[in-house]
């Protein structure tokens, strides 16, 4: 019994939000790699470009709430996320207009698209933040829980409680969908194959016929769309709060170089590597020793590894580790 | 006039000319090889004719249209192909999939084509679903006639088709471009291994910086004294 | 220099120079000398940047991190002493310090010794688990006494007692020496690499900065920091001075705090020459052309035989120092140290405008840069909002538009400094004063 209870106390502060905060993650670094596959550099707009579309999505939200628009149990930003895809698709790819494809017709090096990207950061954070303002935004109604911790206790008499969020079900819902769909489209499709190749090597791909306009707007399309969807998942989850995005830029990019820039696959995985080590090394595992040790070895402090503030740190942590070990990514991306 | 003709080619990559009033031709069916030293601009001449280098005097034409100015994508469509040194295959996608990628521009059926290339290479249909990065250099380099076939070209260019492969393979290797051009094939070939390349070649050119030396058949280049002591080691 | 370009130096800093005159006559001195010496700073800052960027093609996107680090130096070293922190923390911290120190010395014994790479991994992975639990078995009580004592006041070491100016020195080297290490691990891997570390590490280093109440008070602050000028409320007693206000037809409040605003100016004047002169010599020397030519073609750089990483290394690890001496001297001018108060867009990304906008790869373009954009900075919010003012009143008072509006009118300066980064960048990519 006690250890059923410690199961579940791991699995309502650790394995759940892991999964959902993973599958964020994953989205986000999906984005970055794809723009680094094809366009060759590290996105720093990409955390605002996650803000614009969940600020689309609250916008939206807060419309169809007073027109009495629901689908609930659901909560209604979902039915806004294909809007604020759109939107978002939109804006990145007038940015590109605006701004890369100036810097990819001259040919600049890819630290100057760093430094352009971080200019669209801050046109990005500037208009997000004269949209709506700077403070918290709630994005989630309908029903709150799958499953509910007091209900979970009183059906199998534990101790301890379980609730799954709906949110955190629909993120992983959502990110499945997403990820099958990113796949069947990058491996089965013509088009997903001549990015594909585009991103292995550009002169070939151009010498085959390749349009590397129509594959850069395609890029930009993919990453926008996961961004929106990572911003508006991440939104519901937790909160809307601008600034919030651009602290995720870390981890996503810590994420996205763990799995090796350019490698779908890995940025997948490198989510929830690095979900997973911030929740770990966050959670104060008190209370699951207290369940699995016998009483007088039962810890005193909060036998927490690292304070919560601390935790992009491990983000960092883990970044300079694959750095330092094997800088091409432990899935081995092809950026040296 | 030739099917494939460059005539007095002079360019180079934006520095000083490399090429200088430099003439290359090739026929169908047959194959054509560009010889000479390091630095004589072989594989410029190959980039020239593909459009890949800025000219700035001489034209290129082939089957009697003048195809100067064109861009590399538009004389793919064309009916040229080219087989690039370095980096002619898609690392991470499969051997199948290469292929498809030769055949982008392609809007007709390709089935037929991959069943001829596969008969073409073998070991190619062995692997099809294979990574490129995976394959050996040999296998590499098959792949990159494969896929360049697959537009079903009517000239084909190969930049140094054997740099770094086995002794054994490089012969393997000019077996099959000679399989290759008598599909009708109009092939324009550059090589380090002259003597190998000049013993298969219709036309042979002596290429010194940039200018055309000596342009004969291959066999009589090889039987050429002067020849053989200057640029095929005595 | 050609004279063209003499001539543009001189013609755009006696532009500057006129509209911080303009601010003087019509809103007011103060503003003028307080707006003065943040472009100093700011120049130092931008100046520090461009060694990183325009000599050696570096991005640093962490500018905010190496400028808090000069902060936290200022506190340390001119900080009155907690002598009683000190006697019940001072020994756990040590020892914990110790546990650290021999934790480091073991692993890397342990990585000398030869092994199979796993069980090297498993080794390394022990002994540092190992470690860190046994400093955290000194720290945590440490910590927790010290931020007993006192909390309203101190609850913290408190620093050395020394004079402040000495603390620009320590900000500089602890910005050279965290510089040194991201360069180790960074500088050798594609570009993108070191601007995604630079970001992590001023992240890190501000979280600490504001959590960690044992060396810095966190978001409690320090106030009240030493000062290397004579304070007001002095000035205003002594006779000479009174004397001096009158003749100068100045209010004696508004004289005195302009004379310190000046003598703050006149040492940050003097740092500034100083770096300038240093790193005008470094750019004009063997060494700086050598850095050019790493920058603008690596791999022939590569091919002559030029250590490319170990060079880089060194210009990172000086730009980054020179931010740290501004970032200690920013500090010791507001007289406090405001963790909460770093923020990127003012501390990282504005500073890159400066030199973006400035000239990349000349001092005298950094510096002017510095100058503009800090001045464009101050006075864009209230020109922002007066602008929007006269926008919406045709909405009416009432209309929740133009409150809204003018509410957020605010967060177009961060729309502004975008724009201008991204139309510098593409339409006058070599900026106000051009690399030589």
């Amino acid at each position: 019994m006690e250890a059923i209870n410690a199961l579940v106390l791991l699995g309502n502060y650790v394995i759940v939000p892991g999964i959902a905060y993973g599958s964020q993650l994953a989205l986000a670094a999906l984005g970055v790699s794809l723009i680094y596959g094809i366009l060759r550099f590290s996105n720093f707009a990409h955390g605002d470009t996650m803000a614009f579309g969940a600020m689309v999505a609250v916008l939206l939200t807060s419309l169809a709430q007073s027109l009495g628009i629901s689908i609930a149990p659901f909560p209604t930003a979902m039915l806004t996320l294909p809007f604020a895809i759109a939107g978002t698709v939109l804006l990145v790819i007038a940015f590109d207009f605006a701004v890369y494809r100036h810097f990819r017709s001259i040919r600049s090096s890819p630290v100057v698209f760093v430094i352009a990207s971080t200019g669209v950061m801050f046109v990005m954070q500037g208009l997000i933040r004269f949209i709506v303002g700077p403070r918290d935004r709630d994005l989630g109604d309908g029903a709150r829980f799958v499953v509910n911790a007091r209900e979970f206790k009183a059906a199998l008499g534990l101790e301890q409680g379980l609730s799954i969020k709906v949110s955190q079900s629909l993120t992983l819902g959502i990110t499945i969908i997403a990820v099958l769909l990113l796949f069947w489209f990058l491996h089965r499709t013509r088009t997903g194959k001549a990015m594909r190749a585009f991103s292995d090597n550009e002169d070939l791909a151009r010498l085959s016929g390749i349009n590397p306009q129509t594959v850069v707007i395609l890029a930009w399309t993919l990453s926008a769309a996961l961004a929106a969807t990572a911003g508006i998942l991440y939104g519901l989850d937790k909160t809307f709060k601008p600034i919030i995005y651009f602290q995720l830029l870390l981890p996503t990019f810590a994420a996205a170089i763990v799995g090796g820039l350019g490698n779908p696959i890995g940025a997948l995985a490198g989510g929830f590597v690095v979900a997973f080590s911030e929740i770990c090394i966050t959670y104060a595992f008190k209370r699951f020793l207290a369940y699995l040790l016998p009483e007088n070895l039962e810890p005193t402090g909060l036998v927490q590894l690292l304070s919560t503030e601390y935790k992009f740190a491990i983000s960092f942590f883990i970044l300079v580790v694959v750095l330092l070990i094997r800088p091409t990514g432990i899935f081995a991306g092809r950026s040296s | 006039m030739s099917y494939l003709a460059a005539s007095q080619l002079v360019g180079g990559y934006g520095g000083a000319n490399i090429l200088h009033e430099c003439s290359l031709f090739a026929d169908c069916g047959k194959i054509s090889v560009i010889v000479g030293p390091n630095g004589a601009g072989k594989s410029t001449a190959m980039k020239a004719i593909f459009g890949l280098v800025r000219l700035s005097s001489g034209s290129v034409s082939l089957a009697g249209n003048d195809i100067t100015g064109l861009s590399p994508q538009a004389r793919v469509r064309c009916g040229m192909a080219i087989v690039p040194q370095v980096e002619n295959v898609f690392p991470s996608l499969t051997v199948h999939e290469n292929l498809e990628m030769g055949a982008f521009l392609r809007q007709d059926p390709i089935a037929e084509t991959l069943q001829e290339v596969y008969e073409l290479f073998p070991a190619l249909a062995e692997m099809r679903t294979k990574e490129a990065g995976d394959l050996s250099g040999g296998q590499r380099q098959q792949l990159a006639f494969g896929r360049a076939l697959m537009t079903r070209p009517t000239a084909l260019l190969l930049d140094e088709p054997t740099a770094g492969v086995s002794p054994i393979v490089i012969t393997s290797l000019f077996d099959m471009i000679l399989e290759v051009a008598e599909r009708n094939i109009a092939v324009l070939m550059c090589e380090q291994n002259a003597s190998q390349a000049l013993a298969i070649a219709d036309t042979g050119f002596v290429l010194v910086q940039g200018t055309n030396r000596y342009t004969d058949s291959g066999p009589a280049l090889l039987a050429n004294p002067e020849v053989r002591r200057s640029f095929l080691g005595g | 220099m050609n004279p063209t370009g003499r001539q543009r130096v001189f013609v755009s800093y006696g532009l500057i120079l006129s509209l911080l005159l303009l601010v003087g006559l019509f809103q007011s001195w103060n503003l003028a000398a307080a707006i003065f010496n943040l472009c100093l700073i700011s120049a130092l800052m931008s100046l520090g940047v461009n060694i990183q960027w325009g000599y050696g093609g570096l991005l640093n996107i962490g500018v905010m991190g190496f400028a808090a680090l000069g902060g936290v130096a200022a506190v340390l070293i001119a900080a009155p002493p907690v002598a009683e922190a000190w006697q019940v923390g001072g020994s756990g911290l040590f020892l914990a310090l110790l546990c650290i120190l021999a934790t480091v010395v073991a692993i890397v014994l342990l990585r000398r010794r030869a092994m199979s790479g796993r069980r090297k991994l498993f080794w390394t992975i022990l002994a540092a688990a190992v470690g860190y639990v046994v400093a955290r078995y000194f720290f945590d009580p440490a910590v927790s006494a010290i931020e007993r004592i006192d909390p309203a006041q101190t609850g913290f070491l408190g620093g050395l007692g020394l004079p402040i100016i000495l603390s620009w020195a320590v900000g500089g080297i602890l910005a050279g020496c965290v510089a040194w290490v991201i360069g180790r691990i960074t500088l050798n891997l594609r570009s993108d690499y070191l601007a995604i570390a630079t970001l992590g590490i001023s992240e890190i280093i501000i979280s600490i900065l504001k959590n960690e109440e044992w060396l810095t008070r966190g978001v409690k602050n320090v106030i009240g920091l030493p000062r290397p000028v004579p304070l007001e409320i002095e000035l205003q007693r002594q006779a000479w001075f009174i004397d001096l206000s009158e003749k100068m037809n100045f209010g004696l409040i508004t004289f005195s705090s302009l004379t310190v605003k000046l003598c703050y100016a006149l040492i940050f004047l003097a740092v500034l020459a100083l770096i300038v002169w240093l790193s005008e010599r470094a750019l004009n020397s063997p060494w700086g052309r050598m850095m050019r030519c790493i920058r603008d073609n690596e791999e022939a750089a590569h091919a002559m035989g030029k250590d490319v990483v170990g060079r880089r290394l060194q210009v990172f690890v000086l730009g980054s120092i020179v931010v740290g001496i501004a970032g200690a001297m920013l500090t010791t001018l507001d007289g406090q140290f405001t963790p909460g108060s770093y923020q990127p867009l003012r501390f990282t990304f504005l500073i890159w405008v400066m030199v973006i906008v400035g000239g990349s790869g000349n001092n005298w373009g950094a510096i002017l840069g510095g100058f503009l954009i800090w001045f464009v900075w101050i006075e864009a919010e209230p020109i922002g909002v007066w602008f929007m003012d006269v926008l919406t009143t045709g909405l009416g008072e009432e209309s929740p538009l133009r409150s809204h509006l003018l509410k957020n009118a605010a967060y177009m300066r961060l729309f502004l400094m975008g724009v201008i980064l991204l139309v510098v960048l593409r339409y006058f990519p070599r900026g106000m004063i051009p690399e030589r």
